[in-house]
């Protein structure tokens, strides 16, 4: 259903955009209906940079995104654009920076009631809403008709996650939305999730909780500078991870009665086999993958 | 530098009526300790860590008492708080990353600050130069405006900002929930370590991720609905949880590796309530498995053992 192949994105940067930025780099990778794909990798490694091209907020500077076939770029028109985010919904790292702190909170919902739902009548949608807030497990009463100051993060957070599910998606964009969430409510996001894929939903989504990060994905992709490091099966990725910076990424993991130095020890004590990675020419960008096992891809070193 | 925190409330004044968003908080915070906070969302977690700051317009302190080293905070009066402010208590807010001005390149406002507070920014360059390296930065960003910078880049950014004049306590609010956790780590052993070399005396680490507070705090604070459940050492709240929300709330967290096909975690059933009206007795009590006749009234906060504090019928 989503499909990125070659994607580049290229930033210019600086006071007078004199600078390059090579933000994300000869990105391939799909997402099927149904399908829970994870982004992990470093801050910085162009996981949301991906997550707004798919969006449309910006173009790859090469390569193409398609959503069931089409190129997302030759979308153009108030209409077209408004059918594509019926389809396609994100919802973002940082939620403040999505309300206007001038509207009430729900403010956000009566936008898609009046741009999808015209037709709705006051009392089914209301319904419809009740509805949504539930399954983020908010109560009503405590977050409708408020101000977006006068909500904690949490909530604001999982607000835009019911906006999101108040239209019948089929991709949805999730740029960590669970790192705001208690333990508890993290998991009933992620329960959440692992439902609307059950109903067919893709979902590309954007973590660095791995202990959660595999709980509900099938397929995960491994970013480092803005180039895939690993890519496969999730089981298989945790289990056999390949690419030595996946290697260091799982060791970092916080554990519970386990700790930061006990996890280093033992690496220590049984050093993983090396494998062999591709390799590419110094002044060329492209990021070659490996397939090391059926379906299991590792790529290039980047030090 | 030690913390005092007596019974404190804080209220948020609204249309429909006071939210009690902490409502009786008492707990210390000794001289080097690294704290980790931790609760459901809406508990009252950033409502403390600002009113150590500054009360916004719509907070209202209703009673009890901060105490820094022995002298009152006089959190309710904002100007007499300015000389607190980033030299004695320092906060890293929630989202920080949004709070950055688009318009100002990051070293710019750095040097704004600075200036603020009376310093030249020559002064402190080489500092800053060092603290950027150790939270990660290359000091590129200096030069960058903030939508130039990923969400991870912006919150060690602040991170930098909030800890460059050493404050006494440092409270950080969700600093490190939007990073990697290879950046993660090193910025929570970052910070242990400006706790070490004694830039700052001692932490309050607000986050949901208990595995990462096991991993640098010395104890451990709870906080349900508007006050507090349990605190203790780190190794009893996770080893030896009392109170059954704490019990809870450990076991409910996922060990590395585990899938939704093997086994379908669940979180704890039901919401807390809400802080409008909040109920009487002990406000767990309707999610609580080992509810009985006498949680209906207030269960007061009481050391069972030594440090080790916890507010329940059961456990008393
Ligand atoms: N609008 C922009 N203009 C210029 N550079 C940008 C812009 N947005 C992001 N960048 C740069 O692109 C790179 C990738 O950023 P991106 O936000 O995609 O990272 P990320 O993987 O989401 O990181 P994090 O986990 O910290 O959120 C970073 O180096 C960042 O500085
Ligand atoms: N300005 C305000 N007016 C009214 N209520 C508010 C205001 N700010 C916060 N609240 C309410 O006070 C309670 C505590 O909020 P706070 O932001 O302290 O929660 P938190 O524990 O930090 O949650 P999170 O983990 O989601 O960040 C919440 O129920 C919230 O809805
Ligand atoms: S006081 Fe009662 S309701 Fe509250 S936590 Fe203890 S047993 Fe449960
Ligand atoms: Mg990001
Ligand atoms: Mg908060």
């Amino acid at each position: 259903m989503l499909e990125l192949d070659r994607v580049h994105k290229v930033y210019r940067v600086g006071a007078f955009g004199g600078g390059r930025l090579r933000a994300v780099r000869d990105v391939s990778l799909t997402v099927k209906p149904g399908e829970v794909v994870s982004l992990i990798g470093e801050s910085g490694s162009g996981k949301s940079t991906i997550g707004k091209m798919v969006l449309g907020l910006f173009r790859p500077t090469s390569g193409r995104i398609t959503v069931e076939g089409t190129d997302i770029t030759t979308i153009k028109g108030f209409a077209a654009r408004k059918e594509y985010y019926r389809k396609v919904q994100g919802v973002f790292q940082d939620p403040f920076s999505c309300f206007n702190p001038i509207f009430k909170a729900d403010r956000v919902f009566e936008m898609i009631r009046s741009s999808y739902f015209p037709g709705v009548s006051d009392a089914d949608w209301r319904d419809k809403v009740l509805a949504a807030v539930g399954t983020v497990r908010l109560d009503p009463e405590n977050v409708l008709n408020k101000y977006p100051h006068q909500l904690s993060g949490g909530q604001l957070q999982r607000l835009l996650i019911a906006r999101a599910l108040l239209l019948d998606i089929k991709l949805l964009v999730a740029d960590e939305i669970i790192s705001m969430l208690d333990a508890s409510t993290r998991i009933d996001v992620l329960n959440l999730l692992g439902d609307l894929k059950e109903r067919g939903l893709g979902i590309l989504f954007v973590t660095h909780d791995l202990s959660l990060g595999n709980y509900v994905s099938d397929t995960s992709v491994i970013l480092r500078k803005g180039a895939i490091a690993e890519m496969g099966p999730t089981l298989r990725v945790f289990d056999n991870p390949l690419h030595p910076y996946s290697r260091h990424l799982l060791s970092c993991v916080p554990q519970l009665h386990r700790t930061w130095a006990e996890v280093d020890a033992e690496l220590a004590a049984n050093p993983p086999e090396d494998v062999t990675l591709p390799t590419v020419a110094e002044d060329d960008d492209s990021a070659p993958l490996l397939e090391a096992e059926e379906g299991h891809f590792v790529g290039i070193d980047q030090g | 530098m030690t913390l005092r925190v007596k019974d404190l409330k804080v209220y948020y004044q609204t249309l429909r009526g006071d939210v009690h968003a902490l409502d009786g908080v008492t707990f210390d915070l000794a001289d080097g300790e690294i704290m980790g906070l931790a609760g459901e969302s809406g508990c009252g977690k950033s409502t403390l860590g600002k009113s150590l700051i500054r009360l916004d317009s719509r907070m209202r302190h209703v009673g009890g008492s901060i105490e820094l080293d022995g002298k009152d905070l006089p959190i309710a009066d904002d100007d007499a708080m300015v000389p607190f402010r980033y030299h004695e208590i320092s906060l890293i807010p929630q989202y920080a990353m949004s709070a950055l001005n688009p318009t100002r390149k990051i070293g710019r406002m750095i040097n704004e600050l600075l200036r603020a507070r009376g310093l030249r920014p020559a002064d402190i360059a080489e500092e800053l130069e060092r603290r950027l390296e150790l939270v990660g930065l290359d000091t590129d960003v200096l030069n960058r405006f903030p939508i130039e910078l990923s969400g991870g880049m912006k919150q060690r950014v602040v991170m930098v900002m909030s800890t460059l004049l050493n404050p006494s306590l440092l409270i950080a609010d969700e600093a490190t929930s939007a990073l990697d956790v290879s950046t993660q780590r090193s910025v929570a052993e970052s910070m242990v370590e400006f706790r070490d070399r004694g830039y700052v005396k001692s932490m309050v680490f607000v986050t949901h991720d208990i595995s990462l507070v096991y991993q640098m705090a010395d104890t451990i604070m709870v906080m349900y609905a508007g006050r507090i459940a349990e605190k203790a050492s780190t190794s009893t709240i996770i080893n030896n949880p009392q109170h059954p929300y704490t019990q809870m709330l450990i076991s409910a967290l996922p060990e590395v590796g585990s899938t939704a096909e093997e086994t379908r975690l669940e979180g704890i059933p039901g919401t807390p309530p809400g802080l409008l009206h909040p109920p009487t007795g002990c406000r767990f009590k309707d999610r609580c498995p080992m509810a009985f006749s006498k949680c209906n009234e207030q269960p007061p906060l009481l050391e069972i053992e030594p440090g080790h504090w916890a507010a329940c019928w059961k456990t008393g």
